[in-house]
This record gives structure tokens, sequence and C-alpha cells, in this order.
């Protein structure tokens, strides 16, 4: 019971401290008007280069733009706790690590999944793509599985503040990564063959495949090995990210660097 | 004069130091601008039109010098409030604006390293058969080009100092120039309503001087555009600069958003 009022109301309070600067002024610019500006020139991009449709640089980086809560959202769980000198009170707690880091995910996974499904939205206003009705349903499980293995990698990132001073920079880093590498504005089969496999162990690309194969007319049934092996990627990101956590914790407890980085 | 150009030039000087060891300013300027590169290296190679490919790595390098005073100029004079020293800069004898330039000139010189890494990583890692026509000539039209942005971000700066998350409002202008400046997307093929806003912004007539030096064009008329327009994003700053500090000084609010 502790461990489920730590991971629910300990996450959104958290994600409240952590967005308590989020004003639209903040809001609008990041989460809104930045996902479709981002959609719109790549496409302008993809006519004058002439690749791709609109509908493929839509999804792609729709999609990817979710990266930008999950990675820095999650990023700053340690850094801002440094920040505002909370970070030792809060490792100091009995609380159980696994519920506290998970709690604090969830609301990230949900603020990735509405930056993507907005950017959907008016990204396909403003290009005149057609997306079907009968895809939106399974559109909504791609784009949440790929929140959700973001936000793994976001751990990951958010355990390196433990050891990083600019997780900033990190996440910055990253997301540039996955644009380049999850099949965004290329698709994978256009990449070298070690690029695409980089892309394969990363977050994001099997969820975007998965997206692009729904809009294009593909079944539940045909895409549910990419949703499920998406979901494997940010299931090991999420492990991966409580380990390192753990393993930080430990080492800055032993060398007594907790709020040095 | 020498006093002013003194003025200018240690306080570039100063500020290049500082944002060269800064990692947002530093590490960041270095990778990013090449992050999209790659990305629009690939798309145009996959697009298999050569000369297409080698016009865009030409825009593509241009996009660091925009990247790197963006946010960076949005945000500067809110950085100076919240370390405290706005106060100091305002009340230094030196006019205010000739403190703030050098700031944004470092951000864009900072950005002229990612031109030519941009370049060098399309020579090199894509093998992008990359040759400038005119080098002294293509020189000179990125420095024209990188103070044409810098001044650009010197308007910005001033115009959002009372905005608290300046840096948003950097970061979200950040591919609207993309677009509408002709880096990769060619004017002529935007919306007719955009061209206008085009042939306002100084880095339109920067990349175009930057791409017929490098193809054998005349870039000479598109280049005093470009100083043209730059000045006068300088001088449009500059009364804003004073009018912001008067109205501060007035109401006493230097210290507040």
């Amino acid at each position: 019971m502790t461990s489920l009022r730590i991971f629910f109301l300990g996450g959104w309070t958290s994600y409240r401290a952590l967005f308590g600067w989020l004003s639209p002024w903040i809001l609008i610019p990041t989460f809104i008007i930045g996902p479709v500006l981002q959609i719109v020139f790549f496409a302008l991009v993809g006519r004058t280069a002439g690749v791709g449709d609109d509908t493929f640089f839509l999804i792609g980086n729709a999609i990817q733009y979710a990266s930008i809560p999950c990675l820095f959202a999650m990023g700053n769980t340690i850094g801002g706790e440094r920040y505002s000198q909370t970070l030792s009170l809060l490792l100091a707690s009995p609380a159980r690590r696994v519920p506290l880091f998970l709690g604090r995910s969830l609301p990230v996974i949900v603020n990735g999944l509405l930056c993507s499904l907005i950017a959907l939205v008016l990204g396909s206003l403003v290009l005149r793509v057609t997306i079907p009705v009968s895809a939106i349903p399974m559109l909504v499980v791609a784009v949440t599985v790929a929140a959700f293995s973001c936000t793994g990698l976001g751990l990951a990132i958010a355990a390196l503040g433990l050891r990083v001073r600019d997780v900033a920079v990190l996440s910055n880093i990253v997301m540039g990564v996955l644009l380049v590498f999850c099949g965004v504005n290329v698709a994978l089969t256009a990449m070298p063959d070690w690029m695409a496999a980089i892309g394969n162990s990363l977050p994001l690309t099997h969820g975007i495949e998965a997206a692009r194969a729904t809009v294009a007319g593909a079944s539940a049934a045909d895409v549910s090995g990419l949703i499920v092996t998406e979901v494997a990627i940010g299931s090991a990101y999420l492990a991966l990210g409580l380990l390192m956590l753990a393993y930080f914790e430990r080492e800055s407890r032993r060398s007594a660097t907790l709020d040095l980085a | 004069m020498t006093a002013t150009l003194r003025l200018l030039g240690m306080g570039w000087w100063l500020q290049m130091k500082t944002r060269s060891r800064d990692p947002f300013d530093g590490i960041l300027n270095i990778i990013y601008p090449l992050i999209f590169a790659t990305t629009v290296f690939m798309m145009f190679r996959e697009g298999g039109d050569e000369s297409a490919l080698i016009t865009a790595a030409v825009g593509a390098s241009v996009m660091g010098v925009w990247s790197a005073v963006a946010t960076s100029a949005a945000g500067s004079l809110q950085n100076e409030r919240r370390q405290g020293t706005l106060e100091l800069l305002v009340a230094a004898p030196a006019p205010f604006p000739l403190l703030v330039v050098p700031m944004t000139l470092a951000m864009a010189t900072l950005g002229l390293y990612s031109l030519v890494a941009t370049l060098l990583w399309g020579r090199i890692v894509f093998q992008i058969p990359i040759s400038i026509d005119q080098p002294l000539v293509f020189a000179a039209a990125a420095i024209v080009t990188a103070a044409g942005i810098s001044l650009m971000g010197f308007l910005l700066a001033v115009t959002a100092v009372r905005y608290r998350a300046a840096w948003a409002l950097g970061t979200a202008l950040e591919f609207p120039i993309w677009i509408v400046c002709g880096f990769l997307i060619p004017v002529a093929t935007l919306p007719e309503w955009v061209q206008p806003i085009s042939w306002i912004l100084p880095p339109t007539w920067g990349v175009a001087a930057i791409q017929d030096a490098a193809f054998g064009g005349t870039p000479w008329v598109n280049i005093a555009i470009c100083l043209g327009l730059s000045a006068v994003y300088g001088v449009i700053g500059a009364l804003l600069a004073g009018r912001l500090v008067n109205a501060a000084r007035t109401h006493a609010t230097l210290a507040l958003t």
C-alpha cells in the first residue's frame, strides 16, 4: 500500500514540482508550437529532397517529439532534486526506490503521449494529411508504448545525473541520436546496416514503424510484434535505469559525492 | 571610435572565453548542428540528386549559426538578471547596446565553427564533393551572415528581456528561421505570403551570398543587402535597448521580470 502511495502520489507531486515553473509561456512554445514546426520543417525538406511524403514526416517527428518530456523531465528527476538541495533528503528516505522512481515516470509518459498526439493533430491539419479514423486506436497505442520506452531511456539518463552535472546537455544529445537513428526522417532501410542496427536497439524506432504501418492500413495483429518489441526495449532501458540508480546511489554514498557532480 | 571598437573587441573576447567553456554553448554547439546536418544529408542522399545534396550541404552549414544564437541570445539578458549582473551592465558608463552586442557576436562566432564543421562533416563522412568556387568571398559572406544573425540575436535579446521564459521563445524560433531563410528550402517554393518575411531577414540574403560564392555566382548584392538589413536590426535593437533601460529605471523594475 505504501509503495502504491509513493508510486502515484509521490510521482504526481514530483511531476508538479518539476513543472511548477512550466507556465503557458513555456508550455505552448515547447510542447505545442515546437513539434509542429519540426514536422513542417522536415516535411518541406523532404519535398525539396524528393523523399518520403508528408505522412511519413508527420508520424516520425510527432512521435519523436515525445522524447522532449520523456528525456528532459526524467533527466531532471535527479538534477532538479540536487538543484533544490533535496536530493539527500530523498535518498535518505526509507521509501523503496522502484516505486519512488517509477512513479515519477508515469506522469511523464502521459505528458509525452499528449505532446505527440497534439503534434499529430495539429501537424495533420497544417500539412492536410488525413489519418483514417480506424487507425486512431492503434496509433494511440503505438504512441503510448513509444513514450513509455523513451521514458525508460530517460530514467537511465536520470541515473547519470548522479554523476554528470549537465543532464540537459546530455538529454539534448540523446534526443539528437534518436532523431538520426530511429527512422524519424530517413527510413531504416535507407540507412547503412550499422545505423539500422543501432536504431533497432533504441526506443521509438519500432513505435514509429508500428504507427506508420497502422496509418497505412495494417491491422493490430500485423503491428503487434513491433509493439511488443517496443515495450521490451522500453522495459530493458527502465531496468537498466533502476540498476544504474541503485549503483550510483551506493557509490555516491560511499564517496560522499551525492550533492556533487 | 577606437574606444568603441576596443569595448566591442574586449567584450567579444570575454564572452568567447566564457561561452566556449559553457557546456550548453560549447559542447552542444559542437554536436547539435551535426545531428541536424546528418539527418539532412541522409535525406538528400536518399533523394539521389547530387547537386541538391551539395546545395543542401552549404545551406545546412549556416543552420548551426542560427542555432548557436537563437536560444542563447533570447535568454542572455535573463541570465544576466539571474546572476545579478544586469544592473552592473546598465550602470556601466558604456552604452548598454555595446555591452549586449558582443554577447550575440560571440554566440555567432561560435556558430561559425559549426559552419566549418558541417562542411567538413559533409565532405569527410558523407563524401559530398563540396568545392568552394570563391573561397575568400565565401569567407566574407559567411562572416557577414554571422554578423547579421548576431544582430538579429541582439534584437531578440533586447525584445525578450521582460519575458521570463525567453529561452523557450528562442528555441521556438529555431525552426521558423531555418524554414523561411532558404537554408535548405528555396524561398521561391515557400507560400507567397511567407516570402516577404524571408526578404526582411538578413540570413536569407546571407545564405544566398554564401551559395553564390560557393557555386560561382555574384554575391556582392546579396552581401550588401545582408549588411544593410543587419544595420537596421542593430539600430532598432539599440533604440529598443535605450527605451528598455529608461523604462526600467523609471519604474525600478530592472531586477524584476
